[in-house]
């Protein structure tokens, strides 16, 4: 399928990013993408939709739970809060992101060769 | 059971998931108004920013969907509204397929019950015909049963394998019945031990024969099928150890076998034991039918081999009489060839079967064919929609899918209304089906069948989906969003496919018009064929059988015979009567025996040709429309006199002494203690297995002979097909009449096998008449199918070129012209689908020659014929279009662009 979005650095970032972002405080999507974009310094450019089917994923690993509530704007809005799971999932996913990023750090790490 | 929750709760996850992109949405538009942007840039920005909407709502579906059932599910709804908006297209797809699908599972069913289904025994897999051959046995070489047991050989075999578990003889035959109303000849079968233990059927009521039954001269027992025991009995279940009377003599009941229940091919009413008695046995009398079950494990080679290492222990065990070598029979090379059962019962209707199923399945693929097409154009038609699905974001493959599962859609749909039509199509096949197809009985619609009509439906809506769904998938969108609206002339690519199609379609109905001319011209082959009767439909034959029981003395036997011809040719209408041991085509078991002549020299230990015996009554060739060839027919004193005569048939002649008439005089006889018999009558062949089947020779000898080993009391042939030569022949009161006849002679005699010989003549012919019918309804189904293809195409095409016709016919172009040019079109179709068609048939065709007669596979008359068939209905099929085309106003059809 040819989607016009710009995806994401490796599969799973995105959904990284999100648990990270929840492990703070629940928020709901525009919340979100807000918060991501700002934390990143805008260098991540994630078109807003594709954050939609990454929370369904997650609601459906358990990983986080939705909650119809109202936003700061007085919107009725999801507000997607991280579960024990997910929190447990995040570490994880870090921990080998870390390893993973020594590694290529390593090869790309001048001199060396 | 979530993801059923999930199936249900699908409505509200749809509605949360809008409402919340909705607010997101709202929110992002509030913001950049608050940083003053004008609210309509505001929500174009946000829009723009958040992505496809619907393509994200789908995605975030897809992650709940089980499986992409749902997606599935939406298009087979889709498909449906589709399908029900365009319901003459939906009808032709489904008759198309169903017609296609009921004779397809028709077929298969008689194919599955025929073929693929075990026989109705227990562990059928491991029962075998102990079948042999005899290759140095000249004239034994037409027996389709090969060579046949003799009691000898069954003693050696039961006594001394080590690869059957239980081993037996068996025989047909008839008997009389008596003591209960009316006297009835009853059909027996006489089984040796162990041919009820190996076929391992339990009786329904009462119990098998076992070995104490099988003691020559001990107590005589009986055994019914169960067809006999509800018709005679009405079911009774105290018969067990009351008496019949069979052959005159009291037999007692001791079991009743299964409803369905045959042996191997063999219907019966009554089997006995055969209780052969081991101490009179010789090594002859190869005319039992011979079963075993083979052992766990042991294979078919095993068992030939066994059997192979025991005919030598045969020849040296027994003997035919003083003084005779045993040895002789080496020159025979006697060969063991057992077979599967099924094979035994099968023999060669399973590749008549196979050509029909595969005649059928050429319809099926013409038929798929068809809606190919149809489904091509309306996809063609559907363009836009695609397009615009497309360009809305509908991958490729969600396309394709739709294609498939609305083309699998019509599959199912036709296949299940086909289901329906082929309950009655078997019905149908079972009707016209030939009555000697084995099995008949068993041919039903069962699960496999049902299975096999599932996929087969799935299949075909695969198939012509498919072409379709590959063409016209996502491929070249933006032209065809483009063009869709404009009817330009369509390229050349796009009629490629159903060119194709066409050609591919013309060819297939030319093999199938091929195979269904080589057998009308078999057919008529046949026809001509002079059986060695004549207009059989005059000619009652009915058969009587006079037990020693009932007369004992010979002489009185004949006589007997003699009287029942003059009683039956005093009825009214009846011109002339006669007898014969058997009739040609009638299936009963004949006698073979060599025959020596006096003036040849026969080596030591060979044993000459075998040839047929029949004994006749004088009267019976005028009665029966065989042509005397040379000399005279036997006299009623010839035979009384029991004066050496004898007579033979015109191929017997021919090869011993050249012509007819030199055979005259000459003597013969079928072993040296026999006094020589002077042949007096050539007789013309007969075609004693069928029409098909070549003429065997023949040896005719009188009704009442010396003692064929030149002691004791003459003999009579005791069993005999009374012809009776009569306008009325075959109507309900000249039966009675005929009954009435036979009875005021001897009241204990029944009539039996009662037909005219034109039945008789048709059950011969029924295997071609069948093959026939079913090529010729193939064929039939082909041609049309192929009509309406070409048809279709031509039609399609010319509307497609209405504006390049329109153009043509503004610059002057002649209404001939443009006929000229659709023709020419469809006759190069036409055309190119022959030529490959004829090569097709050129190799298929083959296949069948076993099925035909007096006409080669190759035949150049039917190529021809049906190759100009078929040129001639396809030009039809495009004049209709292409007069269509003449009529084209320029002016309509420009004023559209």
């Amino acid at each position: 399928m040819n989607k016009p979005i710009q995806r994401d650095l490796f599969p799973g970032a995105l959904e990284m990013m999100i648990l990270r972002t929840l492990k703070r405080q629940p928020m709901h999507g525009y919340a979100l993408v807000q918060q991501i974009k700002r934390s990143s310094n805008d260098v991540l450019q994630i078109e807003e939709g594709s954050l939609y089917p990454a929370l369904q994923r997650l609601l459906k690993e358990g990983f986080v739970k939705a909650e119809w509530g109202i936003s700061s704007t007085n919107r009725r809005v999801r507000i997607y809060k991280l579960t024990a799971a997910g929190g447990k999932h995040l570490e994880r996913e870090v921990s080998s992101f870390e390893r993973m990023l020594k590694g290529i750090t390593q090869v790309l790490a001048p001199g060396e060769l | 059971m979530n993801w059923l929750r999930q199936l249900f709760s699908r409505g509200r996850l749809n509605r949360e998931l809008s409402e919340e992109i909705q607010a997101h949405l709202d929110e992002k538009v509030e913001e950049l108004v608050a940083e003053g942007m004008s609210r309509e840039e505001a929500m174009r920005s946000a829009r723009r920013e958040f992505g496809n909407v619907g393509l994200i709502e789908e995605d975030c579906r897809e992650v709940w969907a089980w499986p992409s059932v749902e997606d599935v599910f939406f298009d087979i709804r889709y498909g449906l509204r589709s399908l029900t908006h365009n319901p003459v297209f939906a009808v032709v797809a489904l008759l198309t397929i169903a017609i296609g699908v009921a004779a397809n599972a028709a077929v298969f069913s008689v194919v599955n019950s025929v073929l693929l289904k075990p026989l109705n025994y227990p562990k059928a897999e491991e029962l075998v015909a102990l079948h042999q051959v005899a290759p140095g046995a000249e004239g034994l070489a037409d027996f389709e049963n090969g060579l046949l047991l003799s009691p000898s050989m069954y003693f050696t075999y039961a006594d001394h394998n080590q690869t059957f578990q239980s081993l037996g003889v068996w025989i047909t035959g008839t008997a009389n019945v008596t003591g209960m109303a009316e006297p009835e000849q009853v059909r027996t079968v006489s089984v040796s031990d162990g041919v009820l233990q190996t076929l391992g059927v339990p009786p329904a009521l009462g119990r098998w024969f076992s070995q104490v039954d099988q003691v020559p001269n001990g107590p005589v027992r009986v055994m019914l099928s169960y067809g006999y025991w509800q018709r005679r009995f009405g079911g009774d279940r105290t018969v067990i150890g009351r008496n019949i009377t069979v052959d005159s003599q009291p037999r007692e009941i001791v079991g009743v076998m299964p409803q369905g229940f045959r042996f191997v091919d063999a219907d019966f009413d009554l089997t006995a034991p055969l209780a052969f008695n081991r101490g009179k046995v010789i090594l002859a009398g190869f005319g039992f039918h011979g079963i075993a079950r083979l052992k766990p494990g042991a294979t078919i080679a095993e068992a030939n081999a066994d059997l192979t290492r025991l005919l030598p222990v045969w020849m040296d065990s027994w003997s035919n009489g003083p003084g005779s070598n045993p040895h002789i029979y080496e020159e025979w090379r006697i060969t063991p060839m057992i077979r599967p059962l099924k094979q035994q019962v099968i023999g060669n209707v399973g590749e008549l079967l196979w050509v029909v199923m595969g005649t059928i399945g050429l319809v099926m693929l013409i038929a798929c064919a068809n809606v190919t097409n149809l489904l091509l154009v309306r996809v063609e038609t559907r363009q836009q929609e695609l397009a615009v699905r497309t360009a809305l974001g509908a991958g490729r493959t969600r396309i394709v899918r739709g294609i498939l599962v609305e083309s699998v859609m019509l599959g199912i749909i036709g296949g299940v209304v086909g289901a329906g039509l082929a309950y009655a199509g078997v019905r149908f096949l079972v009707a016209i089906g030939p009555s000697n197809l084995p099995r008949l009985n068993e041919i039903a619609i069962d699960a496999r069948t049902l299975g096999f009509t599932f996929i087969l439906s799935v299949l075909s809506g695969l198939l012509f989906g498919l072409i379709p769904a590959l063409k016209y998938a996502g491929a070249g969108n933006i032209s065809s969003l483009q063009s869709a609206g404009r009817t330009i002339s369509v390229g050349r690519e796009r009629h490629r496919a159903r060119n194709l199609l066409v050609v591919g379609q013309v060819a297939m109905a030319l093999v199938l018009l091929m195979s269904a001319g080589l057998m009308i011209r078999t057919f008529a082959a046949l026809r001509t064929v002079d059986p060695g009767f004549a207009d059989p439909q005059h000619l009652q034959a009915l058969r009587i059988s006079i037990p020693d029981s009932l007369i004992a003395e010979s002489e009185r036997v004949t006589r007997t015979q003699n009287a029942i011809l003059e009683k039956l040719s005093a009825i009214q209408g009846v011109k002339s009567a006669g007898f014969v041991s058997e009739m040609p085509m009638e299936g009963f078991d004949s006698d073979w025996d060599e025959i020596f002549a006096e003036d040849k020299v026969y080596a030591d230990n060979t044993i000459p040709p075998l040839r047929l015996y029949k004994h006749i009554s004088p009267g019976l060739l005028h009665a029966a429309g065989t042509r005397l060839v040379a000399g005279r027919e036997m006299t009623w004193s010839d035979v009384y006199g029991l004066r050496p005569v004898v007579m033979v048939s015109e191929n017997l002649a021919r090869e011993m002494w050249g012509t007819p008439s030199a055979a005259i005089g000459k003597r013969m006889r079928e072993f040296p203690k026999m006094p020589w018999h002077e042949v007096v009558g050539v007789i013309q062949d007969v075609r004693e297995k069928g029409v098909q089947d070549t003429a065997p020779e023949i040896v005719y000898w009188p009704p009442l002979m010396e003692n064929a080993f030149g002691l004791g009391p003459a003999q009579a042939t005791r069993t005999v097909t009374f012809v009776i030569r009569s306008d009325r022949a075959g109507t309900e009161s000249f039966l009675t009449e005929v009954r009435a006849a036979v009875q005021s002679v001897n009241s204990d005699l029944p009539v039996a096998s009662v037909r005219t010989m034109q039945e008789v003549y048709d059950k011969s012919v029924a295997q071609t008449s069948f093959t026939l019918v079913m090529l010729g309804i193939a064929g039939t189904m082909a041609l049309t199918l192929g009509i309406i293809g070409i048809y279709g195409v031509m039609s399609y095409t010319v509307s497609q070129r209405k504006r390049e016709i329109g153009i043509r016919l503004a610059l002057g172009a002649q209404g001939g012209d443009v006929l000229k040019i659709v023709l020419r079109q469809g006759t190069k179709l036409a055309l190119v689908g022959v030529v490959i068609g004829i090569a097709a048939a050129l190799a298929l065709t083959r296949l069948m020659a076993n099925l035909l007669f007096g006409v080669t596979a190759h035949d150049p008359l039917t190529f021809v014929a049906v190759a100009a068939l078929l040129i001639l209905v396809a030009v039809l099929a495009c004049y209709i279009p292409a007069r269509r085309a003449t009529l084209v106003d320029p002016i309509v059809a420009l004023r559209y662009e």
